[in-house]
């Protein structure tokens, strides 16, 4: 038997009082791929960071092909042979693709000779690995996909045969996605050796040999993927028996409250990011939008909350509101009667060097309540605060620390506070238990569940097709900007959503490849048409 | 206005021209990697006072040039420190540069020489005199040609040369090497940089150290070649000038050769005409004066060819998790 | 958790940065062959001993407090206004339009005019780069540098082409008529037999700068408006969220701060020269970011430190007048201060984080 490709031996790293990697010991052998899989913040990032020489191991040992080696630097890592494609992509984006790839390896302090070999270089592994990418063409004017491929490339001119794949999917179409493995597929035939990071079981299923699962800082198991299953891994990741169940009574719909037609949003990079959708959410019902992240829903809950330009018309309780110009912000939404928990409360939700009293009113700050004369009644806000505080049971119950001192549970149930008990008509809900921990997460659903049974509407977004099957009264899929169909809870299942997340509606009739080859082609020619238009 | 004139003008022009030349590239070298600098104006004073003290005391020019350069290169470290090693506010930390050099200079030059914050007149042999081109006298009295050769090209100093010759010279190393890639990639994303396995705080140091050389080349010409001496705030603006024709030149170096030699025309018009009268208007030579900024105000606005300057520019570069 | 306790960001890292000055400045002067011991002394004599001495000191605080407060507004916005010495020089010029062109019965009536005429010009100065950075995203900083550079040009010309009386020599308007005469501390607090502040220039217009330190600690920590130039400089993105326009706050917040920096040249135009002169700032704009940086940006803050810079410069003059050591001397100690409060705040910040970690940790 030859010798792994890489050997993790007994490694440890704390930062501060955070054990994010404790006593971790992997081995992969060479020509394969192996799949590190976990939840966010299990210590996936920080293994690799350390692989790669970001960050000084604690404790333990690393071997490359049988040999010890110390990985101090980034320079060292590549000089063992080891790639990284990061989940942000670490690429120059004024810079030409050769440029990108030859920077750091270049040979001599002339950059022609350099560009020269790059070039030559980049046609052999383009044939190689199936890898076509314009060697001219800017990295700004490339998409997602292809620039990923740059980041491939960049780690193979370096002769790297042990490429570690940060969460590589995250940014991709499922067609993307597709075309990213067979990729992979084609580089372990020719002998490298991947190591895959995610948090998506289906595609450690789907691709990987081995894999290994990380819970809070320690590996849980190391398995042949032949010999596990989804169920087994999902176990293993979370640490006891999935699948949240909300006690809930079933909806009883009433008056159409929000509706949303030909809704299209175009982002500051001028792609069209939502492409004409209709919605309804009524009153007394959870919508829940499932979808795979960057399909559209993030676009869709800012506009609806008023801090995105849109166009099309939504209507409020009947009323038609602007989607653009002035009375387009976030306080005109409010006033009319739609409060928002946001998808990222640290950037958005809260600011996070307010005190927790402060954070109560944000968004709320201008209601006439709060005010005493020409000054804000602060006395009353805290008072306020404390209460709310306790009814949320935010812990620790002190209005006056700072956000940021607060765990992500407690601050997103300041957020919820603030927001729920405003007793909105609609409630926009973006991603409401991301980085919660368990025991706020069960209390957060409750607090909506109680919102719907009060009679008011509730529109949900969420990457966790969990989140979304427990809660919602009805699903609507986004894929692609677009609204692929609706399906009620009871009539559908994780296969059939994660069918049609990927952009499929029905059963695929010839082989599965055939169709996302099918959808890739038809976004590339979409692709082309924005550019030339 | 005739033909000698417009020479003269001209002549002037590549004179004024030369300390901004210097100091836009400076600039240039800093802010490509991603470095904003305010302090320009700080740097060449400081290498101004220092060069022409130096000179005075050995006689000696190329020592004044030397003093000036270690000089600047001095601010340079302090700048870097603030901005590379402690990652702070690089505006603030230039400011403070600014207002450490024009304490500084009068403070020692009144301790040195007790001239009220000047430094003696510098004899000719303590400062860069002309170089005169061959034949230059010879072919004088061509027409048209002949004054051209002689009197525009020929006759400065070789720092005005050497000025010049800095252009092409900073096209090749920023476009042509390999420093030059890695020095504007770590000004646009130093992430990718640093994931290369390229030193971020060098490649950035480096740049400010260039930086602080070219400065004190400004500095030194400015008090030994263009004037003789230093004299309390010589330096009067030309920092901010210098980073306002680099905004004009959309940080690039030809750009900045046309940049600058527009706002040292400006100068060389304002320093010659108090007003210009084109018939009843008369354009007030305050108006020649404030040029400059108000064309940089205008190309910031992005009202005509938007500059836009380096993306990593300003921010220091934090590792992230 | 917060790295250290509040009081240590608040007080300890503003005194130690100063601290570090001081002894940077101290070696300064013995470099120069002076003692620094003599030379502190003669600065506590001339500035703090003497009612004449608090007469200059209190003169110069009241110019630093109106710009440090400037600057101190636009940095909770997230903004470094260094155009504080433009918006001031134009300042100037409302003032001087203000007390020139209106006939004022009394000067409690003429510094209501010359206050509404300094903040709004003032004002209306960063206006145009505020504007800029908010719509076109144009460098706040750079283009207040070049609005200094500009408003200079301006006020030059005014000087010497229009407002120049016909016959003076010295770019310069004509002397403010008697009724703008503003009481200086003499003026106020002389007994018959007892005359106090003799020929210093500190004036009424002090009262106005503590006022507006009051009224900006009001501004900032208790209106609606103080609120969201808070949330806009803490997260752009969330005052988004929260339907806080960035250009409306941008805009704002500099009129403010372009605002206090005008009403600094009351005190330099109308309390001291009495006619506006070219070049009355003196420099008082940039000495605002220091003020603003050593005072945290909390007005009380910028209340002590506009004295001790007022205490600064009165005693830098003195030292100017009986020792070797020039005035520059405080554009040095000025410098060292923006250094290591601005620029350097790390490398005070970071070995006492470690200290406050370490002390906790021995605490648990």
């Amino acid at each position: 038997m030859t010798a792994p490709a890489i050997e993790l031996k007994g490694i440890s790293k704390a930062f501060g009082p955070v054990q994010a990697n404790k006593d971790i010991s992997i081995s992969v052998q060479p020509g394969t791929i192996h799949g590190i899989i976990g939840e966010n913040g299990a210590g996936k990032s920080t293994l690799m960071s350390i692989l790669y020489g970001f960050y000084k191991a604690d404790a333990g040992e690393i071997f490359i092909k049988g040999q010890k080696t110390l990985i101090p630097d980034s320079q060292a890592a590549i000089s063992a042979g080891i790639g990284m494609v990061f989940q942000h992509f670490k690429l120059v984006e004024n810079f030409t693709v050769l440029e990108n790839i030859i920077l750091g390896a270049e040979d001599g302090r002339l950059l022609r000779p350099s560009l020269a070999k790059a070039r030559k270089e980049l046609k052999h592994l383009a044939e190689e690995y199936e890898l076509n990418v314009d060697p001219d063409a800017l990295i700004e004017n490339l998409s997602v996909g292809h620039q990923q491929r740059v980041e491939i490339l960049k780690a193979l001119y370096r002769q790297a045969d042990i490429l570690i794949l940060d969460e590589p999917t995250g940014v991709l179409t499922p067609a993307e996605a597709d075309q990213l493995f067979r990729i992979l597929d084609r580089l372990r035939e020719e002998g490298k050796t991947i190591i895959l990071i995610t948090h998506k079981l289906r595609e450690i299923m789907e691709i990987t040999d081995t894999v290994s699962v990380m819970r809070r800082g320690q590996m849980t198991a190391t398995v042949k993927t032949s010999d596990t299953s989804p169920q087994e891994l999902a176990e293993l990741m979370v640490g006891r028996k999935v699948l949240l169940r909300v006690d809930k009574k079933p909806a009883t719909p009433g008056e159409v409250v929000l509706e949303v037609e030909n809704l299209r949003v175009i982002d500051d990079k001028g792609v069209e990011r939502v492409k004409g959708i209709d919605l309804t959410v009524r009153a007394g019902e959870i919508v829940g939008i499932a979808g795979v992240a960057g399909n559209g829903q993030s676009e869709l809950l800012e506009v609806l909350g008023g801090f995105a330009e849109g166009t099309g018309t939504i209507r409020m309780n009947g009323t038609e509101i602007p989607l653009s110009g002035l009375g387009a912000d976030g306080q005109a939404r409010r006033e009319a009667g739609i409060c928002h928990v946001p998808e990222d409360r640290q950037r958005e939700g809260l600011i996070m060097d307010y005190t927790a009293w402060e954070n109560t009113v944000f968004g709320y700050h201008r209601n006439p309540e709060y005010q005493s004369g020409i000054l804000m009644d602060n006395a009353a806000i805290q008072t306020e605060a404390e209460a709310k505080m306790e009814r949320f049971d935010v812990r620790p119950p002190d209005p006056k620390l700072a956000a940021k001192n607060f765990s992500g549970g407690n601050q997103q149930k300041i957020v919820l506070a603030r927001e729920i008990e405003r007793n909105p008509d609609l409630l926009l809900v973006g991603q409401p238990t991301r980085g919660v921990d368990i025991g706020a997460i069960e209390f957060i659903h409750q607090q909506i569940v109680n919102l719907r049974d009060q009679g008011k509407a509730i529109l949900l977004v969420s990457v966790e097709l969990d989140e979304i099957l427990s809660l919602s009264d009805r699903i609507a899929v986004m894929f692609d900007g677009h609204i692929m169909g609706e399906r009620s809870p009871d009539q559908t299942d994780e296969k059939e959503l994660g069918l049609m997340m990927a952009g499929i509606t029905q059963e695929p009739e010839g082989d599965l490849a055939k169709v996302v080859d099918q959808q890739f082609a038809l976004q590339e020619q979409e692709r082309e048409g924005e550019a030339n238009g | 206005m005739d033909f000698l004139t417009i020479i003269q003008i001209l002549d002037s022009t590549i004179r004024l021209a030369t300390p901004l030349l210097l100091a836009c590239l400076a600039g240039l070298y800093s802010e490509r990697a991603g470095i904003f600098d305010i302090g320009l104006e700080g740097k060449m004073l400081f290498a101004a006072f220092f060069s022409a003290a130096i000179a005075y005391s050995t006689g000696s020019v190329w020592l004044g040039l030397l003093a000036g350069i270690a000089s600047s290169l001095v601010l340079s470290v302090v700048h870097g420190l603030a901005s590379i090693t402690f990652r702070g506010n690089q505006l603030i930390s230039g400011v403070a540069i600014n207002f450490l050099a024009a304490g500084m200079t009068v403070l020692v030059a009144q301790d040195w020489f007790k001239q009220g914050g000047r430094t003696p007149s510098l004899p000719d042999e303590a400062r860069f005199g002309p170089i005169t081109f061959p034949f230059a006298d010879a072919l004088e009295n061509v027409p048209i040609l002949g004054p051209i050769y002689s009197e525009l090209l020929s006759g400065h100093s070789l720092l005005v040369y050497v000025a010049f010759a800095c252009v092409p010279l900073t096209w090749w190393v920023l476009f042509r090497t390999r420093f030059g890639l890695r020095l504007r990639a770590v000004g646009e994303n130093p992430a990718a940089v640093d994931t290369a396995g390229v030193s971020v705080v060098g490649l950035r140091y480096a740049a400010v150290m260039i930086c602080g050389v070219l400065c004190g080349i400004a500095g030194a010409y400015l008090a030994t070649a263009l004037q003789a001496g230093f004299v309390k705030d010589m330096t009067a603006g030309r920092g901010f000038i210098a980073l306002a024709a680099l905004i004009f030149a959309k940080w690039r170096p030809w750009y900045a050769l046309s940049a600058t030699l527009l706002f040292g025309f400006l100068q060389a018009i304002a320093l010659r005409y108090q007003n210009i009268e084109l018939g009843n208007f008369v354009i007030p030579v305050q108006f020649m004066d404030i040029l400059p900024y108000i064309l940089t105000v205008v190309i910031l606005a992005g009202f005509v060819g938007r500059a836009i300057p380096p993306r990593a520019g300003g921010e220091p570069y934090v590792k992230e998790r | 958790m917060d790295k250290m306790p509040q009081w240590a960001d608040v007080v300890l890292i503003p005194l130690i940065s100063l601290i570090l000055a001081a002894i940077l400045s101290a070696l300064v002067i013995l470099a120069i062959g002076e003692n620094p011991i003599d030379a502190f002394n003669l600065m506590v004599q001339g500035a703090l001993m003497r009612s004449a001495g608090w007469g200059y000191t209190l003169y110069y605080a009241t110019n630093f407090m109106f710009t440090g407060l400037a600057v101190a507004v636009a940095f909770h916005a997230r903004m470094f206004n260094i155009g504080g010495e433009g918006q001031a020089m134009l300042g100037g010029l409302g003032v001087a339009l203000a007390c020139l062109y209106i006939p004022w019965p009394h000067w409690s009536l003429a510094i209501i005019g010359a206050t509404v005429g300094a903040a709004l010009f003032g004002a209306a100065w960063a206006y145009i780069p505020a504007i800029l950075q908010a719509r076109r995203g144009s460098h706040i900083v750079i283009t207040t540098i070049m609005f200094n550079f500009i408003a200079a040009g301006v006020l030059n010309y005014l000087l010497v082409n229009m407002l120049r009386p016909v016959g003076a020599m010295d770019p310069a308007t004509a002397k403010f008529p008697e009724a703008t005469h503003l009481p200086t501390f003499r003026d106020m607090f002389s007994t018959a037999d007892n005359i106090m502040f003799r020929g210093a220039p500190a004036n009424v217009t002090f009262f106005i700068a503590i006022a507006a330190c009051v009224l900006v600690w009001y501004l900032i920590w208790r209106t609606r408006l103080g609120y969201e130039i808070r949330a806009f400089g803490h997260s752009e993105s969330a005052a988004k969220y929260a339907g806080i326009s960035p250009v409306r706050i941008t805009v704002i917040a500099m009129l403010i701060s372009g605002a206090l920096a005008g009403l600094m040249s009351i005190n330099t135009t109308m309390g001291e020269s009495e006619r506006l002169i070219l070049n009355s700032t003196e420099g008082a704009g940039f000495i605002g970011i220091a003020v603003a940086l050593m005072g945290r940006s909390h007005p009380f803050g910028v209340f002590l430190a506009a004295i001790l810079f007022g205490f600064l410069y009165q005693g830098g003059a003195e030292l100017a007048l009986w020792t070797n050591i020039p005035r520059e001397l405080i554009v040095v100690i000025q410098a060292l201060v923006i250094l290591f409060t601005g620029a350097l705040d790390n490398m005070v910040r970071m070995p006492l984080e470690k200290l406050f970690l370490a002390l906790r940790r021995r605490d648990a």
